[in-house]
């Protein structure tokens, strides 16, 4: 019994958390740089719609995921454009960037709503993927080891690499960097660049792993709960791989609870529940008098050096 | 909430920003101009686009008798308004609005322009020009529950459901009644989602219910993720609106297409002929609003036969998906004999027999 139905518990909530923490992944060096792009949502269905359309044409869904990065990517480069060069406000900017992709993605996928693709499946044999008791290791798309493989790459990157040092450096105090010589825009383009490609392999998650379709809003607001994600983690990349596990595990269980015949909560609290998780998180910071936000001080600032 | 505002936002942007009217074709000497307001894109999944498919039967109907005219995208509440009354000043003489949350927007215009008729779907609000009118779904659902009281194994069937409103719960209730008429132990497993459209979350919700020991699937949302989960999985399921099968050509049973063409046709005769009356339109199985897509080939003959009897049953008044004695989930008994009439349904807030929620 137990493993009939941990196993797959267990994997329903890798589904879950994957894309938020793919998505969550990427805005989290955006946000370190300084740089807050509230377009998740909107930069995930780009990448979403763009995978879907190009492993429906070519049948080939690793060229799908590349495609959706780099529609993703450059949707976050308009952003870049606008609130980078053109010192828009962030927010504003991020929140308009949602819209149009929302938009866009509609859009473009008219013509392939209705289709299926195949499922972007494990790439393990059929031994390990299969096993009853193994593939609750070996079962999962490739995309699930690349976002395990993504966190450890970032965490070491923000931590132990000289151009992560420079990335933080950008986000705590811009003219510092600056003036030091390093470009502080420059540095800030790479990780919006960075943050809507990550947004659009998680798009691509929907896309073509969990729901292989296209319909207008696939992604259903998960771009948000990414967001509240980042802070909850307290910009830290194992504390979000955590924290995406949890909300992913919370998520599952309560619809496990409820198919079982009962109800731990009511399902509005539920759907709240990455939103409260993420205030009580910022509460209990605020309230820990260390005197040291864990936000990049620069968050959200724009950049304009004075000479 | 956060769902419907930003969807809110989109639309109010697409709205404002072309207001796409497409399809005015003046032809004729006189046209009769007719209107449709859509919520979603044509492109949806299920329900704009049911309601796409009955305008073109209009066309193919009336051809150049008619000139008709859409407005996809339409967000509910205060917005819709300004599209109705803007199509009610363009000179268009039948206007129908289909969606609930045009329900207040309708009335407004629809009190002043006193020579327009108005049609709105699902809801229950009339005016002298202004009629409602909306389909049977329970009725395809006994259909399902035929179906899934016959093919089940296990005697428990997952149900991804929305919001607990009549309608909503009436389709759940017709369900379980239907199978427990075949399997008198089985249990319907209903999994509220909270949402009209989410596809991840309806896919977990399936797996969720699969998990947890149902071997068929039902869902009252709209979007054919729950049948791929079903497809990759093993279980059965049914389509939701329209045929979903290509989706999931193996676990696909059958579905509820809704039909409107039929009511449309139907309206736009009356007023041609000058016989158009308010009223309220509650069709089915009967009239051909709804209908079911074909059975799969996987359903043995006999039992498609069993869901063929009870489709036929309906239409000819045989069979009513309501008939005592009918148990609440409590033990209570809500009905002794005869049938359920529309008014209990339209309030209909407690579950029959079998069904956990």
């Amino acid at each position: 019994m137990t493993e009939s139905l941990l196993i797959p518990i267990i994997m329903t909530i890798v589904g879950a958390a994957t894309p938020i923490l793919l998505a969550a992944l990427g805005e989290l060096v955006v946000e370190k740089s300084g740089v807050l792009n509230l377009g998740l949502e909107g930069m995930m269905l780009i990448g979403a719609v763009t995978g879907f359309a190009v492993t429906a044409t070519t049948g080939y869904a690793p060229l799908g995921v590349v495609a959706a990065m780099i529609a993703a990517a450059a949707s976050a480069g308009l952003f870049g454009f606008l609130t980078l060069t053109l010192t828009a406000n962030q927010v504003a900017t991020g929140l308009a960037l949602t819209i149009f992709g929302i938009g866009l993605s509609a859009l473009a996928g008219e013509n392939y709503v209705g289709q299926t693709v195949d499922v972007f499946g494990s790439v393990f044999p059929a031994a390990l993927a299969e096993h009853p008791v193994l593939r609750v290791i070996f079962g999962y798309s490739p995309l699930v080891y690349v976002s395990l493989l993504l966190v450890a790459a970032v965490s070491w990157f923000l931590r132990k690499s000289r151009a992560g040092l420079i990335l933080r450096a950008v986000g705590e105090s811009d003219l510092s960097a600056h003036s030091i010589g390093y470009s502080v825009i420059g540095v800030r383009y790479m990780a919006v660049l960075f943050g809507g490609a990550m947004a659009g392999i998680a798009g691509c998650f929907y896309s073509l792993v969990l729901t292989p379709m296209w319909a207008e809003q696939l992604t259903a607001g998960r771009g948000w709960i990414a967001l509240a994600l980042v802070v909850f983690a307290g910009w830290r990349p194992m504390r979000l791989l955590l924290g995406a596990y949890l909300f992913g595990a919370v998520m599952t269980l309560e619809l496990h609870a409820k198919a079982a015949g009962f109800s731990l909560v009511a399902p509005e609290f539920l759907a709240a529940m990455p939103y409260l998780a993420t205030i009580a998180v910022l509460a209990i910071i605020s309230a820990r008098k260390t005197g040291k936000s864990l936000a990049p001080a620069c968050l959200g600032k724009p950049f304009k050096p004075s000479s | 909430m956060k769902t419907f505002t930003r969807r809110t936002m989109l639309k109010t942007t697409a709205a404002a920003g072309a207001l796409p009217i497409i399809g005015s074709s003046a032809l004729a000497a006189d046209p009769l101009k007719v209107a449709f307001v859509y919520l979603g894109p044509i492109g949806d999944h299920g329900w704009t686009y049911a309601h796409e498919q009955g305008r073109q039967d209009v066309i193919k109907k009336f051809g150049d008798k008619v000139a008709t005219t859409i407005v996809e995208n339409v967000a509910e509440g205060p917005d819709s308004e300004r599209v109705i009354r803007r199509l009610a000043e363009d000179g268009n003489q039948l206007i129908f609005t289909t969606s609930f949350g045009y329900m207040n927007p309708t009335l407004k215009v629809a009190k002043r322009f006193k020579d327009v008729k108005f049609e709105h779907a699902t809801g229950y609000q009339r005016a002298p020009n202004m009629s409602t009118y909306n389909a049977r779904f329970y009725e395809g659902r006994a259909v399902c529950g035929t179906i899934a009281g016959h093919m089940s194994k296990t005697g428990v069937a997952g149900y991804i459901a929305s919001f607990p409103i009549p309608e909503v719960v009436m389709g759940i209730n017709a369900f379980t009644l239907a199978a427990r008429k075949v399997n008198p132990d089985f249990k319907t497993k209903v999994l509220w989602v909270s949402s009209w459209y989410d596809p991840a979350k309806e896919a977990d919700a399936a797996k969720a219910l699969i998990d947890q020991g149902s071997d068929v699937i039902a869902q009252h949302t709209d979007s054919p993720a729950a049948l791929q989960t079903c497809e990759q999985r093993g279980p059965m399921a049914f389509g939701q609106a329209w045929d979903m099968s290509n989706f999931a050509p193996k676990a696909h049973l059958t579905a509820i297409v809704n039909r409107w063409g039929p009511y449309y046709e139907a309206r736009i005769q009356q007023l041609l002929d000058a016989k158009w009356e308010s009223g309220d339109t509650w069709w089915g199985l009967k009239e051909g609003v709804l209908e079911m897509s074909p059975y799969n080939e996987a359903i043995p003959a006999d039992v498609q036969a069993a869901a063929e009897a009870t489709r036929t049953g309906i239409i000819d008044g045989s069979v009513n998906p309501f008939t005592g004695p009918i148990k609440d989930n409590t033990g209570k008994e809500r009905l002794a004999s005869g049938a359920l009439g529309d008014g209990d349904l339209h309030k209909m807030d407690w579950y029959v027999e079998g069904v956990q929620s």
